[in-house]
């Protein structure tokens, strides 16, 4: 930029923002706040006019992490002399940041993105602390992209605080998101200019406002190439400074001066960064690779690492994956060595410990590092024959492992996916991991542990009923005397589960909830450490029972409405307008052996990268400035693979639809009839209804309100669906368990489910056009069939909509999808094979997805006699919805 | 005169002419050598906790001595005058454990006042006279902490705060308060949150004061204890867009004066200053004569940087006398206007041009 355009911009310190920085993350989530004040301290020194701090990690307690480092500020003048800038996504942090500053900060950000209401109640206090305010471009339909909806949201929200709010103008900033440009995606070509074009619009007729951005976004697409990157920055902050963006939050030591940057890469910059031309992406994309070699990496594969020492290639293979030339070095290195022993705690390891501090350090991912203990365990597997000659040619031990620890999916429960990660990521860590698989009682889990005296054991499960089987695992512990640590992970489990359910039922020990693979290893290595165990567990101790006495309070406060009310407010449907669409056949049909380059354009990636532990949307994330490169790298993986399923046909691909005449009955339930005259009864569905105390305007909802009730006399329908795409996986599955590839084998479990869900929205899709032909003409894209723009549900039993896993019973005998479509129900009422997805078809325009919550005692004994069930058979299969305890004596007041 | 008339009142006369508050209230009270059974009076006497030395509390016990106060200083002419309120809060008064009767000290201080000032109205009806809420900075600081080798931790928090705030506030203006002084602020934390409160029970209440600052500065880098220059201690209090921003006690007027003539050029508001008299003395006494005090705050005036002057620690009735008499020959300050920039704080002002 040039110095005289760029005299008043402000330069806003990025550094001490976890979301931002790992460097930081990590020393917060350390406690190691004294060295988090030193980063803070250097931008300060660097030239940051305001300091932006940052506490949004979802495993800290946000608020009292911002508090405690706004404190610590506080207490160093050569900080605290500049503002800060208060920054969450979260209210709550940001009101506990404004309490800790005496001086006049900025709050980032509040935007319309839940509407008027909570935005000007927001902008109110705000005012009230004393601070000025970001607003994004974002409303209640998304974050803006083009320039007129900037402008349009911008105007809006500057309205709403200079006339209702009497928010002072000159203390607002708009940020109208910056995002990244020259991603590939044409549409993202105008992003620069359209935060261009809004920047002016925004300076010219909103007085005094003024703008800001985060830069670094722009340029996600050149990761790696800090040369095109920094002059994309500068030639963008050129541009919109001039059209009047006089904040930023940038990263200031690494700006290029505009005039510097060699004139055919700024022409080239320039035409993407203002749309210029249709091939500027290729153009500079093309023109890219010259300018590698400023922190960037090559792209064409370079060899010059084989020349290197046996040790740093081994070492350089582990990091980056290699699998290529792992035996060769492993050999060579076996050669020179003494012992092959010495191989493995050598140079293996030392290789191990650098990804493992990589990996501690926010530098690898988690994709990145199940690659490198793959290249490990090839390297083990080799040396294990020399290993068994050794101890038989010398009758020695092996070498010792950091601990043993023991890993099952409980009873009940097929899901395997995160055990497994967290299985590669201790036996890289050196870890003994002993792994029983899937669906494992909770007699061999204990047998197991005291045969082969294991040090941990750790649980896995993600459907609801597993949290029970947990308790009762742990309670086995207890009475079987164990006092080892119970370490409990899953989609479902949670810290409050555990530290309420599971932990008071095994007091001889300590059950710890472990939020993510991640910190699988330091737990463990802090349960087996003898000077740090001790402290560790009453620190553990404390957390939960505070947790417990949190939730103890939550709970007094959740007010519920008697069920009698909650289904006088039921959902308001005008049954005398509305004729139900017929289906096309009533009965069942099977689709098998479907075609799965069908399935492939309906996958859905996001959930597919958050099993690799990435958080963030596809595609985005595929740009994103912490994952890109981990996400493209094992999304073309995916690709591969995707293609080898496809081409070699790994999986087989089978499903089962089916449509009753049905009528709702009793509120509650839905009756399932043989025939049109609907006189003989089929089935019964049972549902169950919302309870939460509601205001006015929003109902008590429950899945039979979306059928229409018998005294209609309407002919309404029901349909149900089990789809599965895990048929053959075990032979590919088994063959890299072989050649001890869990890398290859997570990412098969993950396309497979992956594809079942894929498969069960072509259905869903197939239903509304052609078999029960409600919408014959719908044509919505992948985008908007992900975001649900679709008439008509396909709720699971099991999931919010319909918490009771045992109605899944009822839809499988229904389908005889066990027959038909082949895929089994547990004890537990998981699906096996795990890649299968079953649920109800609603065709009505009012029906929509929903949570059922906490429920109370009246509904759960009502439920139990529409079950035909015990009261407390009704308790445990709703344990994770009731509203009380049901060991508590006397019931609490509704 | 009803309040808002009394408001209204206010500000007229303030464009008119520079206004004078009274002076100090601990050292007048040190002259009635009040001793422990004073104190207590006859409602303490049986109370298991020293009382000696919590003026506050003498609202209660030895009204007369307070009312005596007042009237002294509304004859020697003083505009305003403040409750009798400076440790009044629940967290002050826990101090003698007290803090049951935080808001009752606030409602008897008012009114006390408040009689005192329609008296002297009465017997001078062409100068209308007003009381101002006296709200301290409490014991505590919520930006510095009391250990030091633990920076993070605070003895208060602003929530604490805005609730013992609040009480004060509520029990001040049901007594009968014209304004509301957030005065001898030395953590602008503290007075954040006391600004906080004040709003909070405006918005409960629908009563509307003015609302007065004052910060103290503890040391000769012209800062307040918890580091904030002049201007940036403004900035953080801005937006409670009070009626006045000033300086009290700290050092004599010598010692005050740049942080004055700082808050006079960049405060969209009256500026107030309330020095001590001169600097105390090896035995803690104040020993600047009226006559010395009164010129150095005519200067100020001449120059034309204050709208409403009195005194603090040390200031009695004689030194409000003839600042009222050096007052009345000069205009107030005029009140600026700001342009419309960002003014940011952190311990100094930071100004987006």
């Amino acid at each position: 930029m040039t110095e005289a355009a760029g005299a008043t911009f402000i330069n806003i310190g990025e550094r001490t923002n976890v979301t931002g920085s790992a460097k930081f993350r990590k020393l917060i989530e350390a406690g190691d706040y004294a060295t988090g004040l030193d980063i803070a301290r250097e931008q300060v020194e660097n030239g940051a006019q305001i300091i932006d701090v940052n506490m949004d990690e979802g495993l800290l307690d946000s608020e009292q992490a911002m508090a405690t480092f706004l404190n610590l500020i506080a207490s160093e003048p050569d900080i605290s002399r500049v503002p800060v800038m208060i920054d969450s996504s979260k209210w709550s942090v940001i009101e506990a940041g404004l309490k800790c500053v005496q001086g006049k900060g900025i709050v980032n950000s509040i935007s319309l993105k839940e509407g008027e209401e909570p935005f000007i109640e927001q902008a109110e206090k705000v005012l009230a602390y004393g601070a000025a305010v970001v607003v994004m471009a974002f409303d209640e339909t998304g974050q803006a992209e083009t320039a007129e909806r900037k402008f349009a949201i911008c105007e809006r929200a500057y309205k709403l605080l200079t006339e209702k709010v009497g928010f002072p103008p000159e203390d607002i900033i708009f940020d109208p998101n910056i995002f990244a440009v020259a991603t590939g995606i044409e549409e993202h070509n105008d992003y620069a200019l359209a935060f261009i074009e809004a920047t002016r619009q925004i300076r010219a007729k909103l007085p005094y406002a003024h703008v800001s951005g985060g830069v670094s976004n722009l340029s996600f697409a050149f990761r790696g190439n800090n040369l095109v990157r920094e002059a994309m920055h500068s030639v963008f902050l050129y541009h919109a400074i001039q059209a009047g963006m006089d904040m930023g939050i940038v990263n200031a030591g690494q700006l290029a001066i505009y005039e510097d940057i060699e004139p055919d890469l700024r022409e080239l910059v320039e035409d993407v960064v203002l749309n210029r031309r249709p091939d500027a992406t290729d153009r500079l994309l093309d023109a890219a690779s010259r300018y590698k070699g400023q922190g960037g990496q090559k792209r064409e594969e370079d060899l010059t690492w084989r020349e290197a020492a046996v040790g740093e290639r081994l070492t350089h293979a582990l990091v980056s994956g290699i699998e290529t030339y792992i035996v060769e070095d492993t050999e060579e290195a076996r050669q020179s060595a003494e012992r092959p022993l010495h191989v493995i705690e050598g140079p293996l390891m030392d290789g191990m410990n650098v990804v493992g501090d990589l990996f501690g350090s926010g530098k690898m991912f988690l994709p990145q590092v199940v690659k490198s203990a793959r290249v490990m365990k090839k390297a083990v597997a080799y040396l294990m024959p020399y290993m068994e000659q050794e101890k038989r040619d010398l009758g020695i031990e092996g070498a010792q492992a950091a601990g043993k620890i023991l890993l099952a999916t409980v009873k009940g429960d097929v899901h395997d996916i995160g055990k497994n990660i967290v299985g590669v990521v201790l036996q890289c860590n050196n870890y003994e991991v002993i792994d029983l698989g899937v669906m494992v009682p909770s007699q061999t889990i204990l047998e197991t542990a005291r045969e082969r005296k294991v040090d941990i054991i750790g649980l896995s499960g993600l459907i609801t009923p597993s949290l029970d089987e947990m308790c009762h695992v742990a309670a086995e512990m207890e009475r079987e005397g164990f006092d080892i640590p119970l370490l409990i992970g899953g989609a479902t489990t949670s810290q409050v589960h555990t530290a309420v359910k599971i932990d008071p039922n095994y007091n001889r020990g300590q059950a710890i909830y472990v939020p993510d693979a991640s910190r699988a290893v330091g737990v463990a290595s802090n349960l087996l450490s003898e000077e740090e165990c001790g402290p560790y567990v009453s620190r553990v101790r404390q957390d939960y029972a505070r947790v417990a006495e949190g939730h103890a309070r939550g709970q007094k406060s959740k007010q519920r409405a008697s069920i009698r009310d909650a289904r006088r407010n039921k959902v308001a449907i005008d049954w005398t307008t509305y004729v139900p669409p017929k289906p096309t056949f009533t009965g069942t049909r099977l689709f098998a052996d479907v075609d799965f380059s069908e399935l492939r354009a309906f996958i859905d990636w996001t959930p597919f990268f958050s099993t690799w532990e990435m958080k963030g949307q596809y595609p985005r994330i595929l740009q994103d400035d912490k994952y890109g490169e981990a996400a493209r790298s094992l999304f073309e993986d995916a690709q591969v693979m995707l293609e080898q399923i496809i081409d070699e046909k790994w999986l087989s691909a089978n499903g089962v639809v089916g449509f009753w005449p049905a009528n709702t009955v009793g509120d509650d339930d839905i009756e399932l009839y043989t025939g049109e005259d609907r006189k003989s009864r089929l089935t019964l569905l049972h549902s169950l209804r919302q309870q939460m105390a509601r205001d006015r305007g929003r109902a008590n909802t429950a899945l039979a309100d979306f059928i229409a009730p018998k005294d209609t006399g309407l002919a309404d329908y029901i349909g149900g669906f089990a789809v599965t795409t895990g048929l053959g996986e075990g032979p590919h599955l088994k063959r890299f368990e072989d050649a001890h590839d869990d890398y290859s084998k997570i990412m098969l479990k993950a396309l497979a489910d992956r594809l079942a869900e894929a498969f069960a929205e072509m259905m869903h899709q197939k239903v509304r056009r052609e078999l029960w032909a409600y919408v014959p003409e719908e044509a919505l894209t992948n985008e908007e069939l992900i975001a649900e723009k679709y008439r008509g549900i396909r709720p699971a039993p099991g999931y919010p909509a319909q918490p009771d896993h045992t109605e899944k019973r009822t839809l499988f005998d229904l389908l005889d999808a066990e027959n038909q479509a082949g895929i089994k129900l547990t004890e537990s009422y998981a699906m096996w094979p795990g890649a299968a997805v079953s649920g109800f078809y609603f065709s009505h325009p009012d029906s929509h997805y929903f949570g059922v919550g906490k429920i109370e005692r009246d509904q759960v004994e009502d439920y139990a006699r529409r079950k035909g069930w015990e009261l407390g058979e009704a308790e445990r299969w709703l344990a994770p919805i009731l509203n009380y305890d049901p060991r508590a004596l006397t019931p609490e007041p509704a | 005169m009803t309040r808002d008339e009394r408001i209204a009142a206010l500000k007229v006369e303030a464009e008119k002419r520079i206004l004078v508050m009274d002076g100090a209230f601990g050292t007048m009270i040190q002259s009635y050598e009040l001793g422990e059974a004073e104190y207590r009076g006859e409602r303490y006497k049986d109370w298991d906790q020293d009382l000696k030395g919590n003026n506050d509390l003498l609202v209660l016990t030895q009204p007369q001595v307070i009312r005596e106060i007042h009237d002294a200083y509304l004859e020697a002419g003083a505009d305003m005058v403040e409750t009798n309120t400076f440790n009044a809060t629940s967290i002050s008064q826990s101090d003698y454990g007290l803090e049951a009767i935080a808001y009752e000290l606030n409602v008897a201080a008012a009114c006390l006042a408040r009689e005192a000032a329609d008296a002297c109205y009465e017997n001078t009806p062409d100068k209308p006279r007003f009381v101002a809420g006296a709200i301290g900075p409490t014991n505590r600081t919520a930006s510095i902490s009391p250990d030091v080798n633990d920076p993070g931790f605070r003895n208060v928090t602003f929530d604490e705060l805005v609730e013992a705030y609040g009480e004060q506030t509520r029990g001040l203006i049901d007594g009968g308060c014209d304004t509301l002084l957030i005065e001898t602020v030395f953590d602008t934390l503290n007075a954040k949150a006391a600004g906080f409160a004040v709003k909070q029970v405006f918005a409960e209440t629908g009563v509307e004061l003015p609302i007065m600052i004052s910060g103290t500065i503890t040391d000769l880098s012209g800062r307040n204890l918890s580091g904030q220059t002049p201007e940036a201690f403004w900035y953080s209090l801005r937006h409670l867009k009070p009626f006045s921003i000033g300086m009290n006690c700290s050092f004599g007027a010598e010692q005050l004066r740049p942080a004055v003539a700082d808050l006079a050029e960049e405060a969209e508001a009256l500026v107030t200053v309330y020095p001590n008299a001169g600097l105390p003395n090896e035995l803690g006494e104040y020993d600047e004569t009226p006559q010395q005090f009164a010129p150095k705050l005519e200067e100020w005036a001449r120059d034309g940087l204050v709208n409403i002057v009195g005194g603090c620690c040390g200031t009695t009735p004689e030194h409000i006398r003839l600042l009222t008499q050096a007052m009345a020959k000069h205009p107030p300050r005029k009140v600026p206007e700001l342009s419309h920039e960002m003014r940011l704080s952190g311990l100094e002002p930071f100004v987006h041009t």
